[in-house]
């Protein structure tokens, strides 16, 4: 790797002073970021490292009964501490990566980066999500704004999550084996005042909500509900190895008719 | 350069480190710790599995500084201490848990993290564990076999 330097800050508002300086990026658990660094898709001159700063750490019920988790919390400890308040958001943690990588890796980390497959934004639009950063509160549906795309501005830290908990809720994942992202991913998320269906890993803009199905669910919450659906469209779905626009397009249908099955 | 301090397999060791210098490349050309191994580096294979502070980590993609004042084991420290076999190691070789064994370390390791917190894993359970741990030589059946033997279970039907 090319040579850069590392600061380590224990405070967000260090971090934030530190990730004023030129051409400063921060650091998560480092799963997405040090692969693009080693092939130089990226190339900061310093990292401001997140995981020293135990005040965006952990998981806990908020007043108003949402689930906060703050933004340097690792996917293992989401998939095990989240368990007992929001099983389907503690189960889409315990399915990302691999053991190892949900150790390191941090829902902020995540959100941050928006991977058009990565899991988390599926939970968090599904859920109707507020994002906290050291500036703002931004709703999720404000949040995500295409591929690798978000509302944060520059050095803009995310601090915390807040998921309002559905009745029910079920991610189901299709798999693809070799990156273990997502190939396409739906999750659901059942609420007294409706339903909400957010897809990843499936449009060329990222994470979205597929509104013919929630106004479907709204009304029906079954699977015959989904089958009597048309998939949405193939036009501005990914195209790649692994599957084509139209597979992609049919599996959002399939995908979301197990997410409501399985909805718990 | 840093100067960075951790306990590796029991030793307080220390060295200097730039801001990109990863965990595994200060366990092998800092330490000598060759036992762990780059395979992808790219953080998919798991070869380069080792614990910091209790979990199981890919030092391929962690820096060397963000360890500092960590606890941190590798296959190295994985043997009893009359240097025999430990337990997990001692059941890859009785059920040739390995063939080439490049990816051996990462397994160990891998299998080790897992049976802290689940002593008795089913082998659906072994299998999602080492989700992230690939061996070119697709011996997963005796590694599967190896770990489901070191947790003390029957692997007279298992893996077959």
């Amino acid at each position: 790797m090319y040579a850069f330097e590392i600061e380590t800050p224990s405070t967000v508002q260090d971090a934030v002073a530190a990730l004023k300086s030129e051409g400063a990026q921060a650091l998560g658990g480092g799963h997405t970021l040090i692969p693009t660094l080693k092939s130089r898709l990226a190339a900061p001159e310093k990292l401001v490292a997140l995981s020293g700063i135990d005040e965006i750490k952990g998981v806990r019920m908020g007043d108003d009964s949402r689930l906060c988790i703050g933004g340097g919390t690792t996917h293992a400890t989401v998939a095990a501490e989240a368990a007992g308040h929001y099983p389907g958001l503690a189960r889409l943690a315990s399915l990302i990566g691999d053991p190892a990588v949900r150790n390191r890796g941090t829902i902020g980390g995540s959100l941050a980066n928006n991977d058009p497959s990565a899991c988390y934004p599926a939970g968090t639009l599904a859920s109707g999500a507020t994002i906290v950063t050291n500036a703002r509160e931004i709703a999720a549906d404000d949040f995500f704004q295409g591929m690798f795309t978000t509302a944060l501005d520059e050095g803009e830290i995310i601090t915390e999550v807040k998921f309002p908990i559905p009745e029910k809720s079920f991610y189901a994942k299709m798999l693809q084996p070799a990156s273990r992202f997502p190939l396409t991913a739906v999750f659901v998320a059942k609420f007294a005042d409706g339903v909400r269906v957010a897809v990843t890993g499936a449009s060329e803009s990222g994470v979205f909500r597929w509104a013919e199905a929630e106004a479907a669910l709204s009304s029906d919450f079954s699977k015959a509900a989904v089958d009597a659906l048309s998939a949405p469209p193939a036009d501005g779905m990914i195209g790649d190895i692994h599957g084509t626009p139209e597979y992609r397009a049919h599996l959002v249908k399939v995908m979301t008719g197990r997410a409501v099955e399985n909805a718990a | 350069m840093t100067k960075v301090s951790m306990t590796v397999n029991g030793k307080t060791v220390s060295g200097e480190v730039e801001g990109r210098t990863l965990l595994v490349e200060f366990l092998r050309e800092g330490l000598g710790l060759t036992g762990t191994h780059v395979g992808c580096d790219t953080s998919q294979c798991g070869a380069c599995v080792v614990h910091v502070n209790g979990e199981a980590t890919k030092s391929c993609t962690t820096f060397a500084s963000l360890c500092d004042g960590a606890e941190v084991t590798t296959i190295e420290g994985m043997a009893n201490p009359d240097g025999s076999l430990g337990k997990i190691q001692q059941a890859f070789q009785d059920h040739h848990g390995l063939q080439c064994g490049f990816c051996t370390p990462g397994m160990v390791m891998s299998a080790a993290a897992l049976l802290k917190d689940n002593p008795k894993p089913t082998e659906a359970e072994v299998r999602h564990y080492l989700d992230g741990n690939i061996c070119r030589c697709t011996g997963y059946h005796n590694i599967v076999k190896a770990i489901m033997a070191a947790s003390g279970q029957d692997v007279s039907i298992a893996a077959e």
